[in-house]
């Protein structure tokens, strides 16, 4: 896996991801760590009941950011805020700013399109559509208007290579998606979100509704996909957390109580209430 | 101590209870084999039904097809019983002329008012268009019909000059709109019923809400809609009272929706209202034309169900 994809850098220099990365790369030397969401003094409700809690909060560029928390703790209603699918559900009112990349998101004159066609997002349930596998992946382009066959058969390799699935399905292209077993159906999810070339994917509970042996091959993608894209994953899974995030931000009744490295966080948390936690006291 | 007996005395036997029931159950065990039975016999009532119906017009037709020859009655162009001419070809004209313009204008705005439904409108708005969406299903033919002939046939005058009085047209559009609930009340349940995870997954990747309802929606609910209209292209098909009031009773092989027509049902009415003699030709015509009328939303019917399940989107 990781010798293919180094091959193919090699071959195609996918220009965008690539510059990308170097001039990050230089910034890092500059500056410590850029920041791909800055939120700050975020407020949520559904109706009247307060989801979150001045959440305040910077996430890493390039790096896994796990979010854990016992359930009902807003870590979901947290992550669909930062690509604005809370509003989904008409009732939802927010105060405070989110910055995606210095850009205010809740601006009037923001769209909300290009924040998700820049902010991918991977869904608890696998949720592929009723279409075969190349036009689930091909979707993404398609909707944002690329429509040659050559381009898009290109797009659609590439991001099924990436979410580690091309060698499993590319003589089953044709076939419906709904076919696939869960974990199957969760990468072609992922290689939808990658077909766009995100900044960011967003995961809500990726694995959860996944076998073992799928959640392993979607935890060893996750870090494939850190080289390429920041990623912020929501899990209710301590270990998960500990094996494949950089930074962990911890929720409880929709506030954050700490936000650090991982290692850090696992090991010599800062608050009580988050050692409670992972120390098995609650949740 | 005292207290400790008591209880012992009155202690529940649950198992002796049950012993106790038992021997009065052979009752009610008995009631239990005959429930199925009888739910059985009222499910049997629809088939017989059905099954006495189909008798009922092959038998008839078959006394007709004895005096008409039934080649001359599905080619014959001239339908005009009373001189001895049956020849159906213009009364299927003139059903499908209706069914055609009632499908041109239902079809549009019924889909359309499903999509608004289902992704656009808010919960509130929904409740109450719903509802009354649903009291337009309700309302009696004959009072469409009325409709199309005292308010719609003199619009339409005012821009067709020299439309008559009984026309297709007007018949066509209010038939139209009386199935315009059917196809948007169906419609709505089929995409309501598509998964919302499925328009998250588009939302996701940045699809306009239109872009949602069009590539992931529509295509995910295809076949529940396409059965929708079918089935509303049936009751336009056995719609009666609209076309016998509105368009006349002209039997009349036209593509012409200016023209008054007759369709297969509104002769039924015609024939069976009127002073048709039992056992004539006239009166067995009525059977054949049922039977043709029969055998058109049959095939509607099989239609549907071949082509819901060949675009079916399984989610």
């Amino acid at each position: 896996m990781t010798v293919k994809l180094d091959e193919r850098k090699d071959m195609k220099t996918t220009t965008n991801i690539e510059s990308r990365t170097k001039e990050d790369h230089q910034k890092k030397t500059a500056v410590e760590e850029s920041e791909v969401f800055q939120v700050s003094d975020l407020n949520l409700w559904y109706g009247s009941d307060q989801a979150l809690y001045k959440i305040n909060m910077a996430i890493p560029e390039k790096r896994v950011t796990a979010i854990i928390g016992p359930s009902g703790c807003g870590k979901s209603t947290y992550l669909k805020a930062l690509n604005r699918m809370v509003e989904m559900i008409p009732i939802v009112k927010t105060s405070g700013t989110i910055k995606y990349r210095d850009k205010n998101i809740y601006e009037d004159k923001f769209h909300v399109e290009e924040l998700r066609a820049k902010v991918g997002m991977v869904f608890q349930k696998p949720n592929p559509f009723p279409k075969s596998v190349y036009d689930n992946v091909a979707y993404g382009p398609r909707v944002h208007g690329i429509k040659k066959k050559a381009i898009l058969d290109e797009i659609v390799e590439k991001s099924l290579r990436d979410a580690a699935i091309w060698d499993e399905l590319k003589d089953r292209l044709d076939e419906n998606a709904y076919g696939l077993s869960g974990g199957q159906q969760q990468r072609v999810c992922i290689a939808r979100a990658l077909a766009v070339e995100p900044d960011v994917i967003l995961m809500d509970e990726p694995t959860s509704a996944l076998d073992p042996i799928s959640t392993l091959k979607v935890e060893e993608l996750v870090q494939e996909l850190k080289k390429k894209y920041s990623i912020v994953i929501v899990t209710h899974n301590m270990q998960q957390a500990a094996r494949i995030s950089d930074k962990t931000a911890f929720f409880l009744n929709g506030e954050l109580i700490e936000f650090a490295e991982t290692d850090e966080l696992f090991q010599n948390p800062s608050d009580k209430r988050t050692e409670d936690y992972i120390t098995g006291r609650f949740g | 101590m005292d207290k400790l007996l008591q209880s012992e005395g009155t202690e529940l036997n649950v198992q002796q209870l049950i012993e106790q029931k038992r021997q009065r159950k052979s009752f009610a065990s008995r009631f239990e084999k005959v429930i199925p039975v009888f739910l059985f016999l009222c499910a049997c009532v629809s088939i017989l039904t059905t099954v006495g119906i189909l008798f009922t017009l092959v038998r008839e037709s078959i006394g007709f097809f004895s005096e008409v020859n039934i080649v001359q009655f599905y080619t014959g162009t001239n339908w005009s019983p009373w001189t001895g001419e049956f020849g159906v070809a213009p009364l299927i004209g003139g059903t499908l002329l209706i069914t055609v313009i009632a499908t041109i204008v239902a079809v549009p705005i019924g889909l359309m008012a499903a999509i608004f439904l289902s992704e656009y409108a808010s919960d509130r708005v929904r409740r109450t268009i719903k509802p009354i969406l649903e009291v337009l299903a309700g309302i009696p033919t004959v009072v469409y019909g009325f409709f199309a002939l005292t308010f719609v046939t003199p619009i339409l005058q005012s821009f067709i000059p020299g439309l008559g009085i009984f026309n297709a047209l007007s018949a066509g559009i209010v038939v139209g709109i009386m199935i315009v609930p059917m196809v948007a009340s169906l419609s709505e349940d089929a995409m309501n019923s598509v998964p919302n995870s499925l328009r998250e997954g588009a939302y996701g990747v940045g699809s306009t809400r239109f872009e949602v309802v069009t590539k992931v929606v529509l295509p995910a609910a295809l076949s529940g809609i396409i059965s929708s209209i079918v089935l509303a292209v049936s009751r336009a098909i056995g719609e009666t009272m609209i076309v016998t009031i509105a368009a006349g009773a002209t039997p009349n092989l036209t593509f012409n929706p200016t023209e008054s027509i007759q369709s297969m049902t509104a002769f039924i009415v015609q024939a069976a209202t009127g002073d048709t003699t039992y056992g004539s030709t006239i009166y067995y015509s009525l059977y054949a034309v049922g039977i043709t009328l029969f055998v058109f939303t049959l095939l509607m019917n099989l239609l549907s169900q071949y082509i819901s399940r060949k675009y079916r989107e399984e989610y």
